[in-house]
């Protein structure tokens, strides 16, 4: 080889390699982002649309008996919020029971046996806000498991091991979101499981099954062609306490600034 | 070495295997790192199957019109079509087998759960016929007079 074809495949060389591989590829931006982070393939997520809820509690109803939480117990893996801002600028909120029996009267529950009764014309707005475990992307609860009885399953949902459950409670402190309780009989840590049992039989979780005003919905938000995903990808949708960095997965539609 | 450091030290190894030993037999094999590494997937992956052999209870409304068609097809003509057989009438778990016969609720607090009337605009309630609990013959069941499968007033008993 000689000076001269030396020079030229050098710069044949180096020009071919510059080309990065994008450029021969057909890259299709959906597939792209379905990959992004790890190769699973299912991400399960939960839409709620605080617009379509009404407060009846139906799926409160439901989890209690589908995840065998003692119905009488006050502790439940999802429950319904009622927020009401008056126009003097107060906010009130309240769930009780965790609204497993719905809202049927305007008086705020206070706590401690007190009762708040406002009139109709002091509303300025009125809403419902159903909550349930953000199956967070970093889950906090996780982290501070001492003996790796809470864990995130390769779909995202995060599970709690009862065999293993020392019942410490740090993850009840862990969570931002205030969704883990003591399970009144088995006496382990307990959390909303997006209805494992369920979901991974192809069935809806018993909370989106009981409502009937579509309210909740659960979806794959690895795969672009669900309807939740689209709705998620596409439409404004909020979620609960970004700033903690634990980035949930239960997305929100019509979510007010005085939700907490 | 002499030997009054070397047979505690001797105790100490000997502690250590012990509970190393202990170990292999006490930790499942599922336990252990996985995907998401050590601070999200440390732990017993036999776990998932635990939880995903949990009992369905709630079966839905295709798993009721299998023999109470008639019924399903009756409510389907009516605003309450969008309300599951099992939010009224309980879990089917493996009805008719297992329980033979269902726990219904026909209580005043279930129809109140949407028809007491509450002004929430912003909400789906305020768009829900309703009724002030405490005014609309208070203390009566509603099923005596309105049949929730035909809600409508033409279908008043």
């Amino acid at each position: 080889m000689n000076r001269r074809d030396f020079l030229k495949n050098t710069v044949k060389g180096i020009a071919g390699l510059s080309i990065p591989v994008a450029a021969i590829q057909f890259i299709n931006p959906r597939e792209l982002l379905a990959k992004k982070d790890d190769g699973a393939k299912v991400r399960w997520a939960f839409l709620v649309d605080t617009y379509k809820c009404v407060g009846c509690g139906l799926c409160v109803k439901a989890c209690k008996n589908e995840n065998e939480i003692p119905y009488d117990a006050n502790v439940s893996r999802t429950w319904v919020e009622r927020y009401v801002i008056t126009k003097d600028g107060q906010r009130f909120a309240d769930a009780p029971k965790a609204a497993r029996d719905g809202f049927t009267t305007s008086k705020i529950d206070l706590g401690q046996g007190k009762f708040q009764d406002i009139k109709n014309e002091d509303i300025e707005k009125a809403f419902f806000v159903p909550k349930l475990c953000n199956q967070c992307e970093n889950p906090p609860c996780v982290q501070v498991c001492p003996v790796g009885a809470t864990y995130q399953a390769p779909d995202g949902v995060v599970l709690v091991d009862r065999t293993w459950c020392i019942g410490c409670g740090y993850c009840i402190m862990g969570c931002p979101y205030g969704v883990r309780f003591f399970h009144p009989k088995h006496h382990t840590a307990e959390k909303c499981n997006f209805c494992y049992h369920r979901i991974s039989k192809g069935l809806k979780t018993a909370c989106v099954q009981a409502c009937p005003f579509g309210a909740r919905q659960i979806g794959n938000i690895k795969d672009p062609n669900d309807p939740i995903t689209k709705i998620i990808m596409t439409e404004r949708v909020g979620i609960l306490k970004e700033e903690y960095g634990t980035k949930p997965q239960v997305f929100y539609i019509g979510l007010d600034r005085e939700v907490k | 070495m002499k030997n009054h450091v070397f047979r505690p030290l001797l105790v100490v190894i000997g502690l250590i295997a012990i509970v190393l030993i202990f170990r292999i037999f006490y930790v499942p094999k599922s336990f252990g790192v996985h995907e998401r590494g050590y601070m999200y997937g440390w732990y017993r992956e036999a776990n998932i199957d635990d939880w995903k052999k949990v009992t369905v209870k709630y079966q839905g409304k295709e798993y009721c019109s299998g023999c109470h068609s008639d019924k399903v097809e009756m409510i389907d003509k009516t605003p309450h079509a969008i309300i599951q057989c099992e939010n009224c009438h309980g879990p089917a778990i493996e009805h008719p087998s297992n329980p033979p016969k269902l726990d219904k609720d026909r209580s005043r607090e279930q129809c109140l759960r949407c028809h007491a009337k509450l002004p929430y605009p912003s909400s789906g309630r305020a768009k829900i016929r309703g009724i002030d609990p405490d005014k609309h013959n208070a203390g009566i069941e509603c099923v005596m007079c309105h049949n929730p499968h035909k809600p409508g007033l033409e279908g008043m008993k």
